[in-house]
């Protein structure tokens, strides 16, 4: 996923000042880390150079601040190409928990691994527990909701793994300790 | 800190194999506490002794400093009514009746009037978003639905602790939010105890902690997150 796209698309309502955009995004996407405005007016930059926005006469003489953007036509035609595209799977799962467990194994023996894991369970449930609140507190936007189910599945997914990790901690000792 | 309900030191084996190994548990008024661990651990045999169901074998389970676990089964029963609920995976509701009369069933059992009962029924079968399948039978309902019923019926007596085995258990995604966002809603309004035996992280989430069951015994409460245990090796403690 690009920035530029997500920006082309919270263009689509109507023409837009970078630092609205910056508000915006923030808003939508409370999961998400908040946006450097510096990397907004980059992307904008691309992207009209690009055509897919075009920069409007500023209201009034002063910083880029004041200039506002609008989606093109050949902005929107890229907006579409990029929705009808699914996002590849991506192919490294980083798991430092997995390099944790091993480097535990390695220089401390099982015991070590096994605290790893349960106190690293732990911390998982404790960052769940925060977006089941969340997610629950009356009048809590859709957007916060969604961003919470993703949130959630993927601790969920790493607490599955734990608790598998768990159960191999012992074979795994057995196999890479001389 | 004051314990509503505690354990201490519970054993319990079927023949030779011991499901509990010398259990210490304590939960507060008003908690919602998340059994979990893996499959076969005691989970559901150590929610049994706490909710009077089963009798340990050794140790003891006392409720407001009343120990409850030497009692006689017919005390235990009363406990069990009045002062308990219980929900299951599987709400177990009764197949010939309507959900309404389901959730007025333990009312009616404690003496209450039909009218009040049927009334009582119907504002528990509002919370949890079901009112409009009173006169439906368990039959004629989804599982998620069910189980919203179940919910209803477990807490019409206003018990002052919920014991709730695998509540969620048998739902989709959808349908466990929907029954535990209710549920620990009801019960944190009303100071109810809930403790909640389940295998799925997303449902213990809705829970104040969590209790891990292994291998008959409960581990004592991880230290923060973040921060390596005194039993941490030297040469983790400064991971950075
Ligand atoms: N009624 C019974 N008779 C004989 N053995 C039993 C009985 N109930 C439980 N056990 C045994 O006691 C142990 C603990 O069982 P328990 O049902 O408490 O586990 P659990 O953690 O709830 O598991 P699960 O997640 O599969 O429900 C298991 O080894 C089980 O086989
Ligand atoms: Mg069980």
């Amino acid at each position: 996923m690009s920035l530029g796209h997500v920006l082309l698309g919270l263009l689509v309502p109507g023409e837009r000042h970078g630092y609205e955009l910056k508000r915006h995004y923030d808003a939508r996407f409370p999961a998400a880390r908040p946006l450097a405005s510096a990397q907004v007016y980059a992307t904008l930059a691309r992207l009209a150079r690009d055509g897919f926005v075009q920069q409007q006469e500023p209201e009034r003489v002063g910083g880029p601040d004041r200039t506002a953007y609008a989606l093109t036509a050949e902005g929107r035609a890229e907006l579409q190409r990029w929705l009808e595209e699914v996002e590849p799977p991506s192919p490294f799962v980083a798991n430092p928990l997995a390099v944790k467990v091993t480097v535990a194994v390695l220089i401390a023996g099982g015991d070590a691994a096994r605290d790893y894991l349960h106190r690293q369970r732990a911390a998982h449930l404790e960052r769940m527990r925060v977006y089941t609140r969340t997610k629950t507190a009356p009048g809590a936007a859709l957007t916060e909701v969604l961003a919470a189910d993703y949130a959630l599945e993927h601790l969920n997914a790493d607490l599955h793994w734990i608790d598998t990790a768990l159960a191999r901690v012992a074979a795994l000792t057995e196999e890479i300790t001389p | 800190m004051n314990h509503q309900i505690t354990a201490r030191g519970v054993v319990k084996s079927y023949g030779n194999s011991p499901a509990l190994r010398g259990v210490d548990f304590a939960a507060a008024r008003g908690e919602v506490v998340a059994i979990t661990g893996p499959s076969g651990s005691g989970k559901s045999t150590l929610l049994h002794c706490l909710a009077g169901i089963v009798r340990p074998d050794a140790g003891s389970v006392h409720l407001d400093g009343q120990r409850i676990d030497d009692t006689s089964e017919a005390h235990r029963s009363r406990l069990r009514r009045s002062r308990f609920g219980v929900l299951f995976q599987f709400g177990h509701l009764v197949p010939e009746l309507t959900a309404a009369e389901n959730v007025a069933m333990p009312l009616l059992l404690a003496g209450v009037r039909r009218r009040e009962a049927v009334t009582a029924a119907r504002n528990w079968l509002e919370r949890f978003d079901v009112a409009d399948l009173a006169g439906k039978r368990p039959g004629e309902v989804s599982g998620g639905q069910a189980q919203r019923v179940a919910a209803a019926r477990a807490l019409v007596t206003e018990p002052e602790v919920l014991f709730a085995d695998e509540p969620t258990g048998a739902l989709d995604t959808l349908a466990s939010e929907q029954v535990m966002t209710q549920l620990t809603r009801v019960a944190r309004s009303a100071a109810t105890t809930v403790l909640l035996v389940t295998h799925d992280a997303r449902t213990a989430a809705y829970a104040d902690r969590e209790v891990v069951v292994r291998d008959g015994t409960v581990q004592g409460p991880p230290p923060l997150a973040g921060t390596p245990g005194p039993g941490a090796p030297a040469a983790l403690r400064s991971t950075p």
